[in-house]
């Protein structure tokens, strides 16, 4: 019987417009992107010229560091763009795909790293310290792989995986031949292919968000200290390791999430890794004062309908942007619609089965750390959120090594971000934090 | 479109960068968040959604939370005049009420006035928002001083504090002090006569616009604390006990009715803006240390009378608590605020000269607070240190 592990601390925030248990599939011809700043740490090296032909599985970057990195296409078709910003920096590389999806075959018999490394797969595993792309030279101490996602509209992977059980199996399998791989699952998953996963250590995790996420798991199963790198993996990203390992080809197909209170009808999509948000969003959602989020509420990315899925990606939320609701009087209104963990709100009156329309306002102004504890009581680790945070902002690298910046992310800190009263952007200043840490340590 | 949105819109131009107003800026700022909230949405790479609890309404609440304890106030200022001058059969209600009212209203006026012109000017200076932490600075400051004190100290001291407690650590959220303590603390050892002096201070004696009543001679009434301190701690009646928790005994403006202060502590406590930790520790910490000194005869003061004697209970609900200045480690608020009953007590029962110890205590413990924390997170930082060397 898995370990089954409580966690008090976090916060459930209940939206509205989750996503209907209901998958449509959506075209496959137009334009693909892979965008490099979807996959953090990357120094990116274009290998295509313009008017290329490429496979599915055909490389279209490297890591300038470590070339056998490498990031593919998920289509077959032609490089259409090499899309370049400021200072050359390189935004995307565009493949117009010919819908035939031809895929290069991989020879799946020999060592697992290099099939992955060479299929594309490896850039979607992240390393814990810093939250980036992982090193092929570290050996990790174990991978770590969450099963659901605990943050509100995210995607039910319960209901993804009905189907592609065996998959999923054979990417667990495939990545315990690299360490030792540790599965994280919600209480609420009832499903044999992850609580009787073989090849894998399964830990149950009860409590709210974000218990679903994997630096969470890892803090409790088994914390990194200095020195140690473990690697992490999507649960979705564990199925394309699963179709490889069967077929020997690179499959990106993902059971997108569109959920949010501005989307008409939520349910699920099957997208391809880097597809066009067009195909998804038109007809969908409602245009006029919607933010599109690229990934999850909590975390994603805006972006606009001409957005292509990112990376990593398992939703794309869409809620009101807010930016004229013009609220009068905010700090002495009872305003019953909104969320607030605060009691001087009526949230608490409502229980914990109202749904919310939260639109992306901040709803305040940014000052310095007021109230204390806030952090802490939605922040299930056992870590000075606060005390951390301000190490940051300090710029103090051996304090922010004391109380263990290496075992978080940016996401830890995505229900921190939105209790705290004095709106300080979280995820931006431990991303930043750990960027500068991972320079210094270079 | 909103008449008072569309006005302010036509007020941007002017105060902007290069606006012929410009250094009305933050005024214009200030008054325009707290008549909106901020349309701002968040940037890309945050968080989308946020809580809809901001500083603004933590610190607009505290100030709910002070008003019972302010009205009652007034009403007591009136009802000690009244008292004094021998006139409280014939004194009303409404009467007394607002002589204290306009008794205690200049020192609000000129306390805001003071405190956030500093504060509006800092904010303009810094390219800065206004920070809210003044508002209940500004309200709590009133409350703290004898109802004679005059009103040029007052500025002075609220300047005082407002610049070298606060705005030169970097404004609200990194004082180490909390800012109405520091105004109390320099009025008390900068102008002794107007604190505490020959008694006459804690009751008004003149008549304002009219009414109240002007006392004959000058009238004495010490605070029951310090008549107590004069009888080398004998005790006190049942019937001081009693009005002490109702709150018509001499002493500060605000810190007289422990009901009318359990009002806003309960109001605090529920909205979590008080750290229940730390309110419910400094208690323990007074009644502890005031049952333990009874028991080796230092006093004869109960050591539920030390509860709700004189600054004790305002403090320990409404100052103790500031969550700036006090400790931010859970465990941390347990000591710190046991620390803080503890000094309290022991400063009034040892200390020959001022009979109360709230003060000195909670600024005490400001300083220590962080100490307090230290040893909290490197207790964190020593097991973290201790997985790597266990391997």
């Amino acid at each position: 019987m898995a370990r089954v592990i409580k966690l008090r601390k976090g916060l459930d925030i209940n939206l509205k417009g989750k996503a209907a248990k209901e998958t449509v599939s959506t075209s496959c011809p137009g334009e693909y992107a892979l965008v490099p700043d979807d996959f953090c740490g990357l120094k990116p090296k274009v290998v295509v010229k313009e008017g290329d032909a490429v496979k599915v599985g055909d490389a279209l970057f490297v890591d300038k560091l470590h070339p056998e990195v490498k990031f593919v296409s998920p289509v077959s078709g032609t490089v259409s763009l090499v899309e370049r910003g400021d200072r050359r920096k390189l935004m995307s590389i565009r493949v117009q795909s010919d819908g035939k999806q031809e895929a290069r075959q991989f020879d799946v018999k020999g060592d697992v790293k290099s099939l992955l490394l060479e299929s594309g797969l490896f850039g979607f595993f992240r390393q814990r310290p810093y939250d980036v792309v992982a090193n092929p030279e570290d050996a990790p101490k174990a991978i770590f792989v969450s099963a659901f996602n605990s943050m509100p509209l995210s995607q039910d992977f319960e209901y993804i995986l009905t189907g592609q059980e065996d998959d999923f199996q054979a990417g667990i399998t495939a990545l315990s031949k690299l360490a030792k791989v540790y599965l994280g699952v919600s209480a609420k998953q009832t499903a044999k292919a992850l609580t009787a996963a073989k090849d894998c250590e399964v830990n149950v995790f009860d409590g709210p968000a974000p218990a679903g996420n994997v630096g969470v798991q890892i803090n409790h199963v088994s914390p990194i200290n200095k020195g140690e790198v473990v690697w992490t993996l999507g649960a979705e990203e564990v199925i394309f390791v699963g179709r490889l390992m069967k077929n020997g080809t690179v499959d990106f197909t993902r059971t997108i999430a569109l959920a949010g209170s501005e989307v008409t009808a939520p349910k699920y999509y099957k997208m391809l890794v880097g597809q066009k948000l067009t195909t998804l969003v038109e007809g969908n959602v409602k245009m006029e004062g919607s933010r599109i989020i690229n990934g999850n509420v909590m975390t994603g990315i805006k972006t606009t309908a001409d957005g292509f899925l990112a990376a990593h990606a398992t939703e794309v939320n869409v809620i009101p942007e807010g930016d004229h609701a013009d609220e009068m009087l905010g700090w002495i209104m009872p305003r019953f619609n909104t969320f607030s963990t605060h009691h001087s709100y009526f949230s608490w009156l409502f229980g914990k089965k109202k749904e919310y329309v939260l639109d992306a306002r901040i709803k305040g102004g940014e000052r310095h750390m007021i109230m204390s504890g806030e952090y802490d009581k939605v922040f299930p680790m056992n870590i000075y959120a606060g005390y951390l945070v301000k190490a940051i902002i300090a710029g103090d690298i051996d304090r922010q090594e004391a109380l263990g910046i290496y075992e978080v992310a940016p996401e830890d800190f995505a229900i921190a971000e939105f209790v705290d009263s004095s709106k300080l952007e979280l995820q931006r200043i431990v991303r930043e934090g750990l960027d500068i840490l991972r320079k210094e340590n270079a | 479109m909103n008449p008072i949105k569309k006005l302010f819109d036509n007020i941007h131009p002017y105060v902007e960068e290069g606006g012929k107003f410009h250094a009305f800026r933050s005024l214009v700022d200030g008054f325009e968040t707290f008549a909106f909230v901020p349309n701002t949405t968040s940037r890309v790479g945050s968080v989308n959604i946020h809580d809809a609890i901001d500083s603004k309404r933590i610190m607009s609440l505290v100030v709910i939370a002070l008003i019972p304890a302010l009205l009652f106030g007034m009403y007591n200022v009136g009802y000690q005049n009244a008292l004094a001058t021998g006139h409280l059969a014939d004194a009303t209600f409404w009467g007394m009420f607002w002589y204290g009212f306009l008794a205690v209203l200049p020192k609000i006026i000129v306390s805001y006035a003071v405190g956030l012109g500093i504060e509006f000017t800092v904010a303009q200076w810094k390219n800065e928002e206004i920070q809210e932490g003044y508002l209940v600075s500004g309200i709590i400051i009133p409350m703290i001083v004898p109802v004679t004190c005059p009103l040029w100290i007052l500025a002075i001291a609220v300047a005082f504090s407002v610049i070298l407690a606060k705005e030169i650590f970097g404004g609200t959220g990194m004082n180490i002090f909390n800012p109405a303590l520091i105004t109390r603390a320099f009025l008390f050892f900068s102008y002794p006569s107007a604190m505490t002096g020959d008694a006459t201070v804690w009751v008004a004696q003149d008549t304002i616009f009219g009414l109240g009543y002007k006392a004959t001679d000058a009238y004495t009434a010490a605070t029951p604390l310090g008549e107590a301190a004069q009888a080398g701690f004998a005790g006190f009646t049942p019937d001081t006990v009693q009005n002490a928790i109702t709150g018509l005994i001499p002493g500060c403006i605000g810190e007289t009715s422990v009901i009318a202060i359990a009002l806003g502590g309960l109001l605090l406590l529920w909205t979590g803006i008080a750290s229940w930790k730390t309110m419910l520790s400094v208690f323990v910490g007074g009644a502890a240390t005031g049952y333990l000194l009874q028991a080796l005869g230092l006093t004869q003061i109960q050591w539920y009378e030390q509860l709700v004697i004189g600054g004790f209970a305002f403090g320990a609900v409404f100052m103790a608590t500031d969550p700036v200045t006090s400790c931010r480690t859970e465990c941390g608020k347990y000591v710190y605020g046991l620390l803080i009953g503890f000094i309290a007590v022991l400063v009034r029962v040892l200390n020959p000269g001022y009979p109360e110890g709230m003060m000195l205590a909670i600024l005490l413990m400001n300083l220590f607070a962080s100490l307090i924390d230290y040893c909290f997170v490197q207790k964190n930082i020593n097991m973290r240190a201790k997985r790597v060397s266990k391997k």
